[in-house]
């Protein structure tokens, strides 16, 4: 790793966030209520970071990304339960986080062949249909327990377990970051800015097409392992259309193509139906609005992507 | 070393080029020009594999490389510019010209995500290749600026700077002057022909000012309706009456 | 065993009917604004919240509010179009999928704040009589299903080939550009498009909540979406294919509930989907496109 200010501040920030959460968490501060929201606004950044290297640096709308979620999850969950007798928890959580990852990261290869064929709408239209029939096919099998859904998982990533959590979503958000200024990464925002002109100059364009959906599956897979593990109970109905759509506000609202702007707005919507307790409606129609008017909005100016992106910028890496 | 032969494609009933012959040799600075609508563009998306050919063949070095796709071409050494600019707009003007020494300096998917395992040294390595391109342009003092932000000139010059990234043995020029005061086109002209001395260029270029070109290139043919209306040197090209026909009309 | 395969196909038509409504708004839309309207499903809700508010609150009678409905969510469209997407003509095309999909949340949520979550029942606005055609029985409201989509795409299908507001469509449809040349007023084209797009989906509306008799906010997400595969699968842009397309989906739906399993159907649908995109990408009646370089 390049040792410089910049990654120095960041290295500063990340032990400020976490020793911010250890103290919150130690200190008795935070309520349960709160507490058990830490996992999820992990989860929720994984979530976020993973779609932006979709639709912010590859330009392509995905609305499939709860679908590799609950792969990830319900993988993860059915191997842990399977292992919780046999194995120590660290190694069957870590086997099951793996396996989460690693299915997820398959199925986004297979969306990888509507990927290469299509653009734009119809390519947002498949990832969709991609996403609800893995739901109903979960909802079908007898081994995920159908519509009643998964329970006791083992709560490997339960709050007490925040370090690994917080490490976990680390690795991620640098990975991406990295692989966004490195030669792969530069490929990938080629296809995005101009796929007639990357290939001009010689980017396989289908490789790093099909790539940057297996990275995210693969992400997004962790992500729902992590998330299996922290509330012990899966469903279908929890990965559906309306939490793809929630995880694309996050990226809208951070900023498309702004990873500092991904995980901040993860952090505050993840955050904020607590603070509108009991106006679970008014999110919804808050998230309505967000993507509505960031598009209108930002319309002349959509390069830059979205306004919050410069002031996110001074607060973080860049990208 | 580019030869082309009887190429022709048809959309729908419409011949957008017919029967076309070129044949270029090693080194030569070679002009493509005609009228509006003449095929001039269609001619370079059949020699970069954006159309695939209805008939005919295109060779490269002997080799056969229609039916090929735009990627696969640019690695065997066709580069391109277009006439309606295609940068990468939100990236940096230097990210734009690494992003095309990509098959040049290679490093692994893990390097990438890790920025360890030799990616500082590679990086470097392009950075100083991209640099150099750039100065020839001078454009590597406007290394942060995002491309899409630049004036059009110097949008055109990248494009270039972008397209020798790529290390071409070929390199087709779609309008490159287009929309340049005549200053700026003289100049342009000049690098043109520096960059072919010293890259080992073999260069197509388009263009719709019959003076220009007869100012640069060696070799012209000239395009109507999708034919080959006339082939040779400027002089004897300019003086075909049916050169001056097709331009200044009956 | 024959007849309830018959009782299957027409059950697949009357829903495939109904797909077929909504379908030609999507089709529609794409054709003239090359976008997909996300929020049009959702004006099939609104047009069943539109309907039983008249009835149900206002107490207006039928027809009054029939009428009340068509044009509540006719101008609803117009309206969605001027706000949400007339701004973005000239944006890339992903930001005009991201505010489609935001309307369509947007209509969502403000009907779950206004109405609630709890499903309302509605009392069918067409007498529920089953009729018997030898052995097959068949409800009335398949029946007046059935009847009032045909007559609506008759009427379309004139309305589109032999009125001069019809060729102003195709027209804008084809080329922008030329038609502003020719004189057509582009933009109230384009609000008509949405308007009868938007109409259609209120006849939709007010026939699928005559069929399950019971409303909820979201009622408008899943035929909104089988509705845009129903586009897809004939081939988008083109109105023909779009009835076609929803017919036939339609029927592979109601087939694959009766034959293979209820909880597959939807995956059913959608792998159709896939495989059409996949395979043939321009649908069964459209036409392809040669991408400009």
């Amino acid at each position: 790793m390049k040792v410089n200010k910049k990654t120095i501040i960041n290295i500063v920030i990340m032990l400020l966030a976490y020793a911010l959460v250890f103290v919150l968490i130690n200190s008795g501060v935070l309520s349960r209520q709160y507490k058990s929201l830490i996992v999820p606004i992990c989860v929720n950044i994984m979530l976020a970071v993973s779609l932006n290297l979709v639709t912010g640096f590859l330009g392509e709308l995905s609305l499939g990304h709860a679908g590799f979620m609950s792969i990830g999850a319900y993988s993860s969950a059915l191997i842990s339960i399977a292992l919780s007798n046999t194995l120590p928890p660290a190694l069957a959580f870590f086997i099951a986080l793996l396996c989460g990852g690693i299915l997820a990261a398959f199925f986004g290869f297979i969306i990888g062949v509507p990927v290469l064929r299509l653009r734009g709408d119809y390519l947002a239209i498949v990832t969709l249909a991609f996403g609800e029939i893995i739901k109903s096919i979960i909802n079908y099998l007898k081994f995920t327990g159908g519509s009643k859904g998964l329970s006791k998982i083992p709560l490997y990533s339960d709050y007490r377990n925040f370090t690994v959590v917080f490490i976990i979503t680390v690795i991620t958000i640098v990975l991406i970051s990295n692989l966004i200024n490195s030669r792969d990464g530069r490929a990938i925002k080629s296809i995005r800015d101009n796929d007639i002109a990357a290939e001009s100059i010689g980017i396989n364009i289908s490789k790093y097409k099909v790539s940057a959906f297996v990275i995210a599956a693969g992400f997004a897979g962790i992500a729902g392992a992590l998330y299996a593990h922290n509330v012990g109970i899966i469903k279908p109905s929890i990965f559906d259309y309306n939490k793809s759509i929630e995880i694309l506000v996050f990226v809208v609202l951070g900023g498309m193509g702004n990873i500092p702007g991904s995980i901040i707005s993860a952090i505050i919507l993840t955050l904020l139906p607590e603070f509108l307790r009991g106006a679970d409606n008014l999110r919804m129609l808050l998230y309505a609005i967000v993507l509505i008017v960031m598009m209108i909005f930002n319309n002349s100016k959509f390069k830059s992507s979205l306004s919050l992106n410069k002031t996110f910028r001074k607060l973080g890496k860049e990208e | 070393m580019l030869e082309c032969k009887n190429l022709g494609i048809q959309f729908g009933g419409l011949k957008a080029v017919d029967s076309f012959n070129l044949n270029i040799e090693k080194g030569m600075l070679y002009g493509l020009i005609g009228p509006n609508g003449a095929g001039k563009t269609t001619v370079f998306n059949l020699l970069t594999g954006v159309y695939k050919p209805t008939t005919g063949t295109i060779r490269l070095d002997g080799k056969l490389i229609n039916g090929k796709t735009p990627t696969q071409i640019n690695n065997i050494g066709i580069a391109r510019t277009f006439q309606n600019i295609r940068l990468f707009s939100n990236m940096s003007v230097l990210d734009n010209v690494k992003v095309a020494l990509h098959e040049k300096v290679k490093y692994p998917l893990l390097a990438s995500m890790t920025h360890m395992f030799g990616f500082n040294k590679k990086e470097k390595e392009m950075d100083e290749l991209a640099t150099d391109i750039l100065k020839v342009f001078s454009l590597d003092d406007k290394s942060d600026t995002l491309s899409g932000n630049l004036p059009y000139g110097e949008q055109r010059k990248l494009e270039i700077a972008r397209a020798l990234a790529t290390s071409p043995s070929l390199l087709l020029l779609d309008e490159p002057a287009a929309g340049m005061n005549p200053n700026e086109t003289e100049e342009l002209m000049e690098t043109i022909r520096q960059i072919r001395d010293r890259y080992n260029l073999t260069i197509l270029l388009i263009e719709h000012d019959m003076k220009l070109v007869a100012g640069i290139c060696e070799k012209l043919s000239v395009l109507n309706f999708g034919t080959e209306l006339a082939s040779g040197t400027p002089s004897e090209v300019l003086n075909n009456p049916e050169v001056i026909t097709a331009y200044l009309g009956e | 065993m024959l007849i309830n395969f018959i009782e299957q196909l027409i059950n697949g038509l009357r829903t495939g009917s109904i797909y077929a409504l909504i379908a030609i708004g999507y089709t529609m839309v794409y054709g003239i604004a090359k976008m997909i309207n996300f929020a049009h499903g959702d004006i099939i809700m609104v047009g069943a919240y539109a309907l039983y508010f008249s009835i149900s609150v206002l107490g207006l009678p039928v027809p009054v509010a029939l009428v009340i409905t068509v044009i509540v969510c006719a101008v609803l469209g117009v309206v969605i179009e001027k706000v949400a997407y007339k701004p973005l003509r000239s944006a890339p095309p992903l930001a005009v999928l991201i505010t489609a999909i935001g309307m369509s949340f947007f209509l969502q949520s403000a009907s779950l704040l206004i109405f609630g979550s709890t499903p309302i029942p509605f009392q069918s606005v067409i007498p529920n009589v089953n009729i018997s055609v030898g052995p097959v029985v068949i409800s009335s409201i398949t029946v007046v299903t059935l009847i009032v989509t045909a007559i609506a795409m008759i009427l379309l299908t004139l309305f589109v080939n032999k009125t001069k507001m019809g060729s102003a469509m195709r027209a804008v449809s084809e080329d922008k550009g030329a038609a502003e040349l020719m004189g057509i007023n582009v933009n109230s084209t384009i609000s008509l498009t949405f308007a009868i797009g938007s109409a259609l989906a209120a006849v939709a509306g007010v026939l699928y909540i005559c069929q399950y008799q019971s409303m909820k906010p979201t009622l408008g997400a899943l035929p909104g979406i089988k509705a845009f595969v129903a586009a897809v699968l004939g081939g988008i842009g083109s109105i023909p294919g779009a009835m076609l397309g929803g017919i036939l989906l339609g029927l592979i739906e109601s087939v694959s509930k009766a034959y293979i399993s209820t909880e597959l159907a939807d995956a059913i649908v959608f792998g159709v989907l896939i495989v059409v995109l996949l395979f043939r990408p321009s649908g069964l009646l459209g036409k392809k496109k040669i991408v400009k370089v």
